[in-house]
């Protein structure tokens, strides 16, 4: 019988000036889910990367079945039983699902791909676990909580015992994601063993068997559902009490900022994405757009800051048209925008953190005078950027690309609130954020509302829209089905509309 | 930061002493004797101050080319086009030089250069301004123009700018004025000195100057540079005219200073040595200097060890190649010295080549 699946005994992983992981000792015992907590910077990602294989540990060990285990790289851990659904997925966008997941363990017949061969294993598969695709999809036309479920079919169609999820649940919608944490209870049920790392306390409760919480790359708790509650578990990882719910003000709004008007965008495939949408947002106060994911929400961001032309309709700022403007005459206008996809938009990966902080400003002053770069100023803007979010980071010399996820979402939210802004727009704003800086940036949303900045809110997390808005739009299938004030909505109504359903 | 250097440097050398060793097995296994061969080649390319005076002429149109191939990359695209960027630099250049008569040196010269910097920026420009307006790819464009150049350069050296003097046949210029040709101090040409000021400039360019920055974000994730409100389109084409001015302006230095004249088919290949010069730099603009001299002094002193050692001179093509091998896969060189090598220590060479 085994008692560990998979574990890691006293291992330490240091990165130029970060000790990411410090003596860490964990173990996973089969047909069991253990979620790892932590702040953001806590080492959770360098663990389980360590565990699969893709870094290797400066002192201590994997454990695999019991097993100590030098693993060579991710393909070792594999052909170990392990896998791993990576908060990026490594899909190929323009081949088939089914081609996706049996790539580089394809089933061949005299030395060709036996595609019927896949599919029908796939399909099995799917259908054992609940986990419906379809197979001849191509994986870029899918929404992403059916790539994930490509992913999560991918490791399991080379018969992984160990199924490793970095914040599987960050990039779904609340319905995608309780699916997901079915699909995950279903899976231990035939003796997988599951390590699931989320920033969101109430999934960690409803599916975890053991919980261990990482703080500066230590393990500085372990405890079970049935012994902790959410407050219990974030004073834990945040070594303070957090409030889970940010206290605000009644909202004194102005004249309209951002006007909308006849709105018509069409979508990548030249569908349309927004049908005829009108709306306000005026000074001082935070409009929630509320909606399952692709229902016009990324078209309506992207029309707005200029990345995307509309085919119809109006917007202004002030008065001011908008339409046409290119993203720069719209930043110009004082418009911030913190990105929904951060490293697609958000951040370059390779630029050093000071780099990315004036990724959208460098041309102006005091960044830049005549062409010339400035770099002491460059260098003093970044440094406070980085200490007021409390972004972790041993220098702002740093690629971006060593920061954890969460902390480069903070690098981005703080670049974007270091301007005088009249309209916010913010898409996902604490997306993999934890819960500490959570409230430290919904806290920063309402000082821009309250000193007369519009906000336009999107985000997926009805909890998020729910305690930062004060109206709320519901968005379904690119039009608004509702205006709701945020003191009378609910929970339900909201999620009613979300469906399209109306009274 | 040292250790970053060195580990930014250590695969261009060993790459470098790699080829050299290779290349020292062939020449055994011809029957000859590397130690003589290579001590004929640098007292070739270094021995004398004609060696030397050698080595920085062949090293000069190598850094044009090279930091040709860098800058574009700078901005994620890969100029194939060099070559005929030069052929219409040189040119263009040679007329200038041979065509006006009558003028001062300090205006003759630089005229003489900056067109053939203009020319090349065109001829880079029309394939950047393609790519910015309809996509197509930079590497199609630019190697169709690459055999429109060698025809249009041909064509030109062969029928209105031919020379007529004595009973020439050759498709080729008459010789430039005097009051355009590069001078040399000394050992030293002047094209050289303008090659590493212009290197140095590219570096300050990229490094220092906003549009440099946008450059880079260009070419590292374009999605974040339209995001951040740069005019991607513009950024390539006019990246791709830079690039194309590098290579033109190469293609000039070697007309007026080196060979005093355009000649058809003279030129051939240089502009692809760049990309092997950009690639052993690592797309650095300064790391150009040294790829160029190292590999201006094999070809400067090839000649001397063909006739001292009997060692074919395209013994050094072959090395150029391993090198070039072996900067391209540098996997191999971890593999061979066994360095330890982590995802966690990703050394980046950039967005990569080719993408569209
Ligand atoms: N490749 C790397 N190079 C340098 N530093 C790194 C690298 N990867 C991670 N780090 C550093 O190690 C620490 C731990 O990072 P890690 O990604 O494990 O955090 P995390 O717990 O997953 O955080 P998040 O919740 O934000 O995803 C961070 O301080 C990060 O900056
Ligand atoms: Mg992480």
């Amino acid at each position: 019988m085994t008692e560990t699946l998979l574990g890691a005994r006293k291992v330490r992983k240091e990165f130029p000036g970060v000790l990411a992981n410090d003596d860490i000792s964990i173990s996973l015992q089969p047909g069991r889910i253990l979620a790892l907590l932590g702040e953001n910077g806590a080492g959770k990602s360098t663990l389980v990367n360590i565990l699969f294989g893709m870094y290797r540990p400066d002192e201590g060990h994997v454990i695999i079945k019991d097993e100590i285990v030098d693993l060579r790289g991710p393909d070792e851990a594999i052909s170990r039983g392990i896998g791993m659904v990576h908060q990026h997925f490594q899909l190929v966008p323009p081949m088939r699902v089914v081609e996706n997941i049996v790539l580089g363990a394809e089933p061949t017949r005299r030395g060709l791909v036996d595609l019927d061969e896949a599919r029908t294993r796939v399909i099995a598969l799917s259908e054992r676990y609940g986990l419906e695709v379809d197979p001849d999809a191509l994986v870029e036309d899918l929404p992403v909580g059916m790539q994930q479920r490509v992913e999560i079919l991918k490791a399991l169609y080379r018969d992984a015992d160990v199924l490793i999820l970095d914040e599987p649940t960050g990039v779904l919608t609340p319905q995608e994601a309780d699916h997901l944490l079915g699909v995950l209870r279903e899976l231990t049920e035939t003796g997988l063993g599951i390590v699931f790392i989320t920033h969101k306390l109430r999934e960690v409760l409803a599916i975890a068997d053991d919980i261990v919480v990482l703080r500066n790359g230590q393990v500085v708790g372990e405890t079970r559902p049935s012994d902790t509650d959410e407050s219990d578990l974030a004073e834990m990882m945040v070594g303070r009490n957090v409030m889970l719910q940010v206290e605000k003000s009644v909202s004194r709004p102005g004249d309209p900022v951002l006007e909308v008007k006849e709105l018509e965008v069409k979508d990548d495939r030249g569908q349309i994405a927004l049908d005829s949408l009108s709306f306000e947002v005026r000074a001082g106060e935070i409009l929630g757009v509320a909606g399952v994911e692709g229902n016009g929400q990324r078209e309506l961001v992207e029309a707005i800051t200029g990345l995307r032309a509309p085919s119809v309709g109006v917007m202004k700022i002030e008065g001011e048209e908008l339409t046409g403007e290119s993203p720069r005459q719209i930043t110009k206008k004082g418009v911030a925008h913190i990105p929904e996809d951060r490293e697609k938009h958000g951040v370059v990966a390779i630029y050093s953190l000071a780099e990315n902080t004036i990724l959208n400003r460098y041309h102006r002053k005091p960044f830049s005078i005549r062409g010339i770069l400035r770099r002491d100023v460059i260098r003093s803007h970044a440094q406070d950027v980085v200490d007021e979010f409390d972004v972790r980071t041993p220098s702002i010399s740093v690629p971006a690309s060593s920061l954890s996820g969460g902390n480069k979402q903070k690098l981005i939210v703080g670049r974007e609130f270091s301007d005088d802004i009249k309209l916010l727009i913010a898409a996902q704003p604490t997306r993999g954020i934890d819960i500490g800086a959570i409230e430290f940036i919904h806290r920063r949303i309402l000082e821009q509302r309250d000193k007369g900045a519009a906000v336009l809110l999107v985000s997926a997390e009805l909890d998020e829209i729910l305690g930062l808005s004060d109206r709320i739009a519901v968005l379904y299938d690119g039009k608004i089905m509702d205006v709701v004030d945020a003191q009378e909505a609910n929970r339900e109504q909201i999620g009613l509309l979300m469906a399209g359903i109306t009274d | 930061m040292s250790r970053s250097v060195f580990r930014i440097v250590a695969i261009p050398f060993m790459a470098v002493v790699f080829g050299v060793l290779i290349g020292a097995l062939l020449i055994v296994s011809q029957g000859g004797s590397p130690a003589e061969a290579y001590k004929a080649l640098l007292v070739g390319g270094l021995g004398d101050s004609d060696a030397v005076l050698r080595t920085l002429q062949k090293a000069t149109p190598l850094i044009f080319g090279g930091l040709a191939v860098a800058f574009a990359f700078k901005a994620g695209m890969f100029n194939i086009g060099g070559q005929g960027q030069l052929l219409v630099g040189a040119v263009f250049a040679a007329g200038v030089g041979f065509g006006i008569d009558g003028l001062p040196v300090l205006i003759h010269l630089p005229a003489a250069l900056i067109v053939g910097a203009v020319a090349g920026a065109l001829w880079g420009g029309i394939a950047g301004t393609l790519k910015a307006t309809t996509g197509a790819h930079e590497v199609i464009v630019t190697i169709m123009l690459n055999f429109v150049a060698g025809n249009l350069t041909d064509w030109l050296a062969a029928n209105p700018w031919k020379d007529n003097s004595g009973s020439n046949i050759v498709a080729r210029t008459p010789l430039v004025e005097n009051s355009a040709t590069i001078p040399t101090i000394g050992a030293v040409p002047v094209g050289f000195l303008l090659a590493v000021a212009v290197s140095v400039a590219c570096w300050l360019v990229l490094e220092r100057t906003s549009y440099g920055f946008e450059v880079r974000s260009v070419g590292h994730n374009r999605h974040a540079a339209q995001y951040s409100g740069m005019k991607v389109g513009w950024i390539m084409s006019s990246t791709m005219a830079v690039s194309g001015m590098l290579a033109g302006l190469g293609g000039a230095v070697e007309s007026l200073g080196v060979d005093g004249r355009f000649e058809a088919g003279v030129n051939v290949g240089l502009g692809f040595e760049g990309i092997t010069i950009a690639l052993l730099a690592r797309a650095n603009p300064l790391g150009v200097i040294p790829a160029a001299l190292l590999v201006g002094l094999m070809e400067a002193g090839a000649a001397r060890m063909q006739y001292k050692s009997d060692v074919a001179p395209e013994l050094i093509d072959v090395i150029q190649a391993l090198i070039l091998f072996f900067v391209a896969a540098p996997i191999i060189i971890r593999w061979l010295l066994r360095m330890r090598h982590d995802n966690s220590e990703q050394l980046q060479l950039g967005a990569g080549w080719g993408k569209s």
